[in-house]
C-alpha cells in the first residue's frame, strides 16, 4: 500500500512565552485508505501536530512528505497549493464563510484550483451535499444552518477537490451525540466506500475504537 | 496563480454585507474627486479667461524703436583717452526716430518665416481729445482692423461698432469706452483730435473699445493706419510697431533676439513681457493642486479605517481561506480589489457629480464691465482633468488599501483557528 503521509523527525518549540518543546521527535505513516485517530490529554500537543501536517504552520524541525514527496521547506504558494488540492481540513468549529451560500463554501476551493468549469464544479459540489444529505440545504446562507448541518458543509467543502487525505481536529467535538455519530459515520463510509485517508483528533474513546488505528499521544509524545 | 472571478466575487459579497460603511468610504473618495473636478476646471477657465484678457491682445513679440542713451558715448571714440577712465555726466537719450527704418520690407521678411503667423504694423502716437476748451491727452493707434480682429481677438473688446466698420470708413474712429463716457459721445457722433504737432481732425465714431482695463479705456483710441499716417502728415511707409503672433508662443524668445541682432530694433517678447502673469496662473493652480489632495488624503484614510475595519471583522474567513488554499497574495488581492472597487465607484461617481456642478457654473451669469465677452462664470472642461481625477482616484485608494491588505496577508490562520 502507498503511503500518503508521513512525518520523520518533526520537533517544535514554542518559543515564547517560555521555551517549551511541545513535539518531541514525531515519526509516524499513514498508508492510502487508512482511517487513524489521534487520542491524548487535552495540551499534549494534538493541533500543534495537525496544523504542521497540514502545511499551515511551517515552524517546526523534521521532515514531512505528503504522497512521498518532500514538502519540507517547499515555497507558501506552493503549500497553499498542496492545501488546496490535497488536503482536507475540518475543525472542531464549522469555519464557513458566513455571508455565502452553502454552495457556494462548498465550491470555493474548486474556483481557487481552477481546474474544472464552472458547471462542473457546481455539479460537483452538489453530488457532494447529497451525499451527505444536506443538498436541500444548498442556497441557504451558511450562517442559517444548524451547527451538525455546518459540519457536515465542512466535510463536503474538505472532499470538493477530492483531496489525498482528509484532516479532522475534533470535527465531533463541539456535536451532540446523535450528530456526533453522524458525523463518524459520514467518515467510515468515506473510508470504506471510497478508500480516502482519514487523520482525525478526537476525545471521544468509542469513536476512535471503530478507526483503523489509534496513535495515541502523551506530552509531545507518540506513546504507541 | 491568481483567480480573478473568485477574489472579485468573495470582494464583492464583502463590500455588499458592508455596504454603508463601503458607500460611506466611497462617498468620502466622491467627494474627493468632486470637488477636485469643480476646483481645477474653473480655476483653469478663471486662469484662461485672465490669460486672454492679457495675452490675447498682446502680440507674442513687440517690435518697435526704444528711446535710450546710446551705448557707446563720443568719448569713447576718442583715441587719446583710451587708457583713461571717463565720466560721463547727464547723458542724454539719443535723437532717434520712433520710425521704424524699412518697417515694410521687415515685415514682408518676417511674414516669410515659417514661425511667424503674421506681422501686422501699427503706428502708435499721442494725440489729445478735444472737447469744447478741454484737451484730454490719450493715444491714438493706427491698425489694420481687420487683421486685428482676426489675430488679437480685437473684435471681443469692441463693445459697439465692429472692425469692419472701422476698416471701411475713412477718417473712422474706434473710441475708447472711458473717453466716450467724459465726454458723452455716441457711435455716429463726430470727435476732434489734435496731434502734438498741431492741427485739429474731426473723426467720425464707428464704434467703442473696451478693454477692461480701466486706465487703457480712458486713453486708447483706434483708427485705421493711413489715418494716423493723414493725421501725422507722415508718408505710407511711416510704421512705429510691428506685433508679430506665432504659431508656436514658445518660440517668441529665440525670435525676438534674432530680429534684435539683425535688424538693430527693440523686439519684446510676450513672456519678458508678462511674466509676473504665469506667477498667478501657477499660484492658482497649486491652490486646487492643495485643496483636491487634501480631500483625497482625508478620502484615502476613510478608505484604510474601513478596510482595517473590514479585516478584523473577517479574520475567520481569512483563516479560512486560506487554511483551504488560498495563499496570501490571493487574499490580499482580495482586500486590494475591495479597495480599488470603492475607489472605482466613488472615484466614477465624483467624475459625474463634478461634471453635474461645472456644468452648472457654467450657466450662471457673471458679467462684469471689465470683461465684455465674458456671460457667465468662465469653465475650461478639459476632458485630460477628468482622466487625471479618476487616476487620482485609483492610486489614492490604491495606497489606502495597500497597508491593510499587506496586513490581511500576513494574517497566520493558525492563530486565528486556535484563538476559537
Ligand atoms: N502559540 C502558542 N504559544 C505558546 N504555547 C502554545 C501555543 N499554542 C499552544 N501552546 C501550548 O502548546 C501545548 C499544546 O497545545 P495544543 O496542540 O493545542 O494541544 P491539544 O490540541 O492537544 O489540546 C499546550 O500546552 C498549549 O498551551
Ligand atoms: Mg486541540
Amino acid at each position: 500500500m502507498s503511503i500518503v503521509l508521513e512525518a520523520k523527525h518533526i520537533n517544535k518549540y514554542f518559543k515564547k512565552p517560555v521555551m517549551f518543546h511541545v513535539l518531541k521527535d514525531i515519526n509516524f505513516q499513514i498508508k492510502k485508505g487508512e482511517f487513524v485517530s489521534i487520542m491524548g490529554k487535552s495540551g499534549c500537543g494534538k493541533s500543534t501536530l495537525l496544523y504542521i501536517l497540514s502545511t499551515m504552520d511551517t515552524d517546526y524541525e523534521g521532515e514531512l512528505f505528503l504522497n512521498n514527496k518532500l514538502i519540507t521547506n517547499q515555497s507558501r504558494e506552493h503549500l497553499s497549493y498542496l492545501r488546496n488540492k490535497h488536503i482536507g481540513f475540518v475543525f472542531q468549529f464549522h469555519y464557513l464563510l458566513s455571508e455565502f451560500s452553502v454552495l457556494e463554501n462548498v465550491m470555493l476551493p474548486a474556483k481557487k484550483l481552477a481546474k474544472k468549469s464552472h458547471q462542473e464544479i457546481e455539479h460537483d459540489a452538489m453530488e457532494k451535499l447529497k451525499m451527505l444529505n444536506i443538498d436541500h440545504l444548498a442556497l441557504k446562507r451558511a450562517s442559517r444552518i444548524s451547527g451538525g448541518e455546518k459540519q457536515r458543509v465542512a466535510i463536503a467543502r474538505a472532499l470538493i477537490n477530492n483531496p489525498s487525505i482528509i484532516m479532522g481536529d475534533e470535527p465531533t467535538g463541539n456535536l451532540d451525540s446523535h450528530n456526533a455519530e453522524n458525523v463518524f459515520n459520514i467518515f467510515e463510509r468515506l473510508s470504506n466506500e471510497q478508500g480516502l485517508s482519514l487523520l482525525v483528533v478526537t476525545h471521544d474513546g468509542d469513536f476512535a475504537k471503530k478507526t483503523d488505528r489509534i496513535i495515541q499521544m502523551e506530552d509531545g509524545k507518540i506513546m504507541t | 496563480m491568481a483567480n480573478w472571478s473568485v477574489i472579485l466575487n468573495i470582494a464583492k459579497t464583502h463590500l455588499l454585507t458592508k455596504i454603508k460603511q463601503t458607500s460611506t468610504a466611497a462617498l468620502g473618495v466622491t467627494f474627493g474627486i468632486g470637488a477636485y473636478i469643480t476646483l481645477v476646471c474653473f480655476m483653469t477657465g478663471l486662469n484662461g479667461m485672465l490669460d486672454d484678457l492679457i495675452l490675447n491682445q498682446t502680440p507674442h513679440i513687440h517690435v518697435y524703436n526704444e528711446i535710450e542713451p546710446s551705448k557707446k558715448q563720443p568719448i569713447s571714440l576718442y583715441d587719446n583717452v583710451n587708457e583713461s577712465f571717463n565720466v560721463v555726466h547727464s547723458i542724454k537719450p539719443k535723437l532717434s526716430q520712433k520710425k521704424i527704418h524699412n518697417a515694410l520690407p521687415i515685415i514682408k521678411y518676417l511674414e516669410e518665416n515659417k514661425v511667424v503667423r503674421c506681422a501686422l504694423p501699427q503706428i502708435k502716437t499721442q494725440i489729445f481729445y478735444i472737447a469744447g476748451s478741454i484737451e484730454l491727452g490719450g493715444n491714438l493707434t493706427g491698425i489694420n482692423a481687420i487683421d486685428e480682429a482676426s489675430l488679437f481677438n480685437m473684435g471681443d473688446y469692441i463693445v459697439e461698432g465692429s472692425a469692419e466698420a472701422l476698416q471701411n470708413t475713412d477718417n473712422g474712429i474706434l473710441l475708447g469706452i472711458g473717453i466716450a463716457k467724459k465726454m458723452s459721445l455716441k457711435v455716429g457722433d463726430r470727435v476732434q483730435i489734435s496731434p502734438i504737432n498741431g492741427g485739429v481732425f474731426p473723426l467720425k465714431i464707428v464704434g467703442f473699445y473696451q478693454s477692461g482695463i480701466a486706465d487703457l479705456d480712458a486713453i486708447q483710441s483706434f483708427t485705421n493706419i493711413k489715418t494716423v499716417q493723414r493725421i501725422l502728415g507722415e508718408a505710407n511707409n511711416y510704421i512705429t510697431d510691428i506685433n508679430v503672433k506665432l504659431y508656436d508662443i514658445d518660440q517668441a524668445v529665440s525670435l525676438s533676439k534674432k530680429i534684435e541682432r539683425q535688424f538693430n530694433l527693440t523686439a519684446l517678447d510676450i513672456k519678458t513681457a508678462n511674466a509676473q502673469f504665469e506667477t498667478g496662473t501657477t499660484i492658482r493652480n497649486l491652490i486646487t493642486y492643495a485643496v483636491s489632495i487634501t480631500l483625497l488624503i482625508v478620502a484615502g484614510f476613510g478608505i484604510y479605517n474601513i478596510l482595517n475595519m473590514l479585516i478584523y471583522e473577517k479574520m475567520n474567513d481569512i483563516a479560512i481561506l486560506k487554511a483551504t488554499g488560498f495563499s496570501g497574495k490571493d487574499v490580499q488581492l482580495i482586500f486590494m480589489s475591495q479597495a480599488m472597487i470603492i475607489g472605482f465607484v466613488g472615484g466614477l461617481l465624483g467624475l459625474l457629480i463634478g461634471y453635474g456642478l461645472v456644468s452648472l457654473i457654467d450657466t450662471i451669469p457673471f458679467q462684469t464691465e471689465a470683461l465684455p465677452t465674458v456671460e457667465t462664470y468662465p469653465i475650461n472642461m478639459n476632458p485630460l482633468f477628468f482622466v487625471i481625477g479618476f487616476s487620482f482616484a485609483m492610486f489614492s485608494t490604491f495606497l489606502a488599501g495597500y497597508l491593510p491588505s499587506k496586513k490581511a496577508k500576513k494574517i497566520d490562520p493558525v492563530k486565528i483557528i486556535r484563538g476559537q
